[in-house]
């Protein structure tokens, strides 16, 4: 009998994955690592300050989003250039939670109505607003608003088989759209100035040590759960659909596949896990606003994932945190290389590491045995797929 | 009730049908009838009042010059292409042209490419293991676990195509003529009730060649299938009835020295 993956039960499966467990362990290292670490007085060397434990809580919500875009792309070959929309769409659910959370301290004193409202003239909440001072209602719309809206979108686009780079085409509109219309103040979303001056998330202080390293562990768990999510889903048999689609299309369509059913299942997937990731950044960050809808945060997505490695679960989640990493550096010490710098990186990437960094480093490795080892799926689908 | 048992008793006894249901009584008993199909793409007819009737356990043979519609005609079949008019039939009564392709497959009706098409990063076990007759939607995939009789029947399609030692190579590493075996394997695999086949000897040595007569005829034991060929060779060695196909309608059909032997093949096709 075959070594089948398919015939283990959750646990052993993942268990049974050398590349799940180092992953798993070092997201638990570092959720249990960081906050202790933060802990520590200040004149420690190991010290974390306050301000990193958030940032580096960004990083983990970006390196969730960078997972979201790989399942897509890496998987199924569906180079979204507006996963940000989700993103953003996931941020202003938790926005707005957040917002009504200020209650009557704002600038304005109005119980009821956010600032930006009453500056409108508002009279009264709009019926959009309504349900979001409850928690477990925001992180319900927290799902299902970027689900809902992924599903909208690949409903259509995948029905008429809109592919390639039309379809990148057709995401940058989209996540254009919503900028445009975010910008708008009558939508009701703050305008230009988006939803900030958060004061507390389920009654306790946001700028407090303990809600951000709560926060920073949520973040932590939210990734690895993803990474479960994900990990269980390449790994299905529906898993190889994806990559026989991303392969052939053509060929599973005529094998009998509904090619858009399974891009849509895994389209809809991605966006939650993106709006997820969007809900958890906000409240580190303290502001939502249209920004987040450009196109350009969409295409940087993408270069995380290029540079860690497209096709792999944990090369996403490496580049994420590597690139933004650099860029916390570059944007402090030389503010005016970063976007070169950036562009440096895609195009290295692409030119020299086709499959990134843990592309690069498996191939390193795997040289003196010659072909790649079947078992593992991952190994499978990085040797011979070529990116489109 | 009545209705639809006396429309089967219809379909079954051709001689008892009315005027008016011509198309299903002709149609009754076969498992493929096309009938006065056009297809155009921007003027050009492709496909011109296109006729050809497949009976079940059948292996027909498609010759014709390029451009012929031999292509079209596979795509209107397994509908990747609508047709302006006329019927498509599968099994007596099914209409195709109200299906999609994954709809046409599920159906029973397989299709090679004219060009190896397999899943290059997955390994030849996967390919068979994602062409199997099974559930084939989303949720169904998601939870979809390996069974012994699933492994069994993939060891016999491996025996079959010649591919056991192969089992677990990543389908990119095979040779051509071996992915085309691997595809005719994954057409096997579906357990469809007609092949299509399309120029399956193309850029194939003539041991390969040889093998994948030997691997159709074996098929076509069991399962219609209508072949597309440019190799006459390769034709001759199936040894079945040949359609000639020209300027997308049919202009001979019989055996291969029949039809080769009409001046007005010669004219366009063999002889130049």
């Amino acid at each position: 009998m075959r070594d089948s993956t398919e015939a283990k039960p959750l646990l052993m499966k993942m268990l049974g994955d050398r590349t799940a467990v180092i992953v798993l362990s070092a997201i638990l290292f570092i959720a249990i690592a960081v906050p202790v670490l933060n802990q520590l007085p200040e004149r420690s060397a190991l010290h974390v300050p306050t301000y990193a434990v958030s940032l580096f809580g960004k990083y983990l919500c970006f390196a969730l989003l960078a997972l979201s875009v790989d399942l897509i792309w890496g998987y199924c070959g569906i180079l979204s250039l507006g996963h940000g929309a989700f993103f953003a769409l996931g941020g202003y659910a938790m926005g707005m939670h957040l917002m009504r959370q200020i209650g009557d301290r704002g600038v304005y004193g109005n119980p009821i109505l956010p600032d930006f409202m009453v500056f409108l003239n508002w009279q009264e909440l709009p019926w959009y607003w309504y349900g979001f001072d409850n928690f477990f209602f925001t992180i319900l719309m927290v799902m299902l608003v970027p689900g809902l809206m992924a599903f909208v979108f690949g409903w259509f686009a995948f029905r008429s088989r809109v592919t390639g780079v039309y379809l990148s085409i057709i995401t940058q509109a989209m996540t254009y759209a919503f900028l445009l219309a975010f910008f708008r103040n009558d939508m009701g979303f703050g305008g230009n100035n988006g939803l900030t001056d958060f004061k507390d998330l389920l009654g306790l202080d946001l700028r407090s040590g303990g809600v951000r390293n709560g926060l920073f562990v949520a973040s932590a768990l939210a990734l690895g759960a993803g990474y479960v999510i994900c990990r269980l889903v390449t790994g299905s048999r529906l898993g190889k659909v994806l990559i026989a689609v991303r392969d052939a299309e053509s060929r599973a369509r005529f094998l009998g596949y509904r090619v858009e059913h399974f891009k849509l299942f895994v389209f809809t997937l991605s966006g939650v896990l993106a709006g997820i990731a969007g809900a958890l950044y906000v409240p580190q960050v303290g502001i939502i606003n249209p920004g987040e809808f450009s196109p350009i945060n969409s295409i940087e997505i993408v270069i995380w994932v290029a540079v860690g490695g497209r096709g792999y679960l944990h090369g996403a989640i490496l580049g994420a945190i590597a690139v933004n990493l650099a860029k916390s550096y570059f944007t402090v010490s030389f503010p005016e290389i970063w976007l070169f710098f950036l562009g440096g990186l895609f195009v290295a990437s692409t030119l020299f590491l086709p499959r990134g960094v843990v592309g690069l480093v498996r191939a390193r490795v795997a040289q003196p045995a010659a072909p790649a080892e079947p078992e593992d799926p991952e190994a499978a689908t990085a040797s011979a797929g070529s990116p489109k | 009730m009545t209705e639809t048992l006396e429309e089967i008793a219809r379909i079954e006894r051709p001689e008892s049908g009315e005027p008016e249901d011509r198309r299903i009584r002709t149609a009754a008993g076969t498992i493929l009838y096309l009938d006065g199909v056009s297809v155009s793409f921007d003027g050009f007819k492709a496909l011109n009042n296109l006729a050809l009737i497949l009976e079940p356990g059948e292996m027909r043979a498609i010759i014709g010059p390029n451009g012929a519609g031999k292509t079209t005609m596979m795509d209107v079949i397994t509908g990747k292409t609508k047709p302006d008019s006329g019927d498509v039939l599968f099994d007596g009564s099914i209409d195709l042209t109200q299906y999609d392709e994954a709809g046409i497959a599920n159906l029973g009706i397989g299709r090679k490419f004219q060009k190896p098409t397999v899943f290059e990063s997955q390994t030849v076990f996967d390919n068979l293991l994602l062409a199997l007759a099974q559930d084939r939607g989303a949720f169904a995939m998601l939870f979809a676990r390996a069974g012994a009789a699933e492994e069994a029947r993939i060891a016999e399609l491996l025996e079959i195509t010649r591919l056991t030692a192969m089992r677990e190579v990543l389908a990119a590493n095979l040779s051509h003529g071996q992915k085309q075996w691997l595809e005719i394997g994954m057409l096997l695999a579906q357990d469809p009730q007609v092949l299509l086949v399309d120029e399956p000897a193309a850029g194939m040595t003539d041991a390969e060649t040889a093998e994948t007569a030997r691997l159709l005829r074996e098929i076509a034991r069991s399962r219609s299938v209508v072949v597309v060929e440019h190799d006459m060779d390769f034709v001759r060695d199936l040894d079945v009835r040949v359609t000639v196909l020209h300027e997308g309608s049919v202009l001979a059909e019989g055996s291969l020295d029949e039809v080769s032997a009409q001046e007005r093949v010669v004219e366009v096709y063999l002889g130049r």
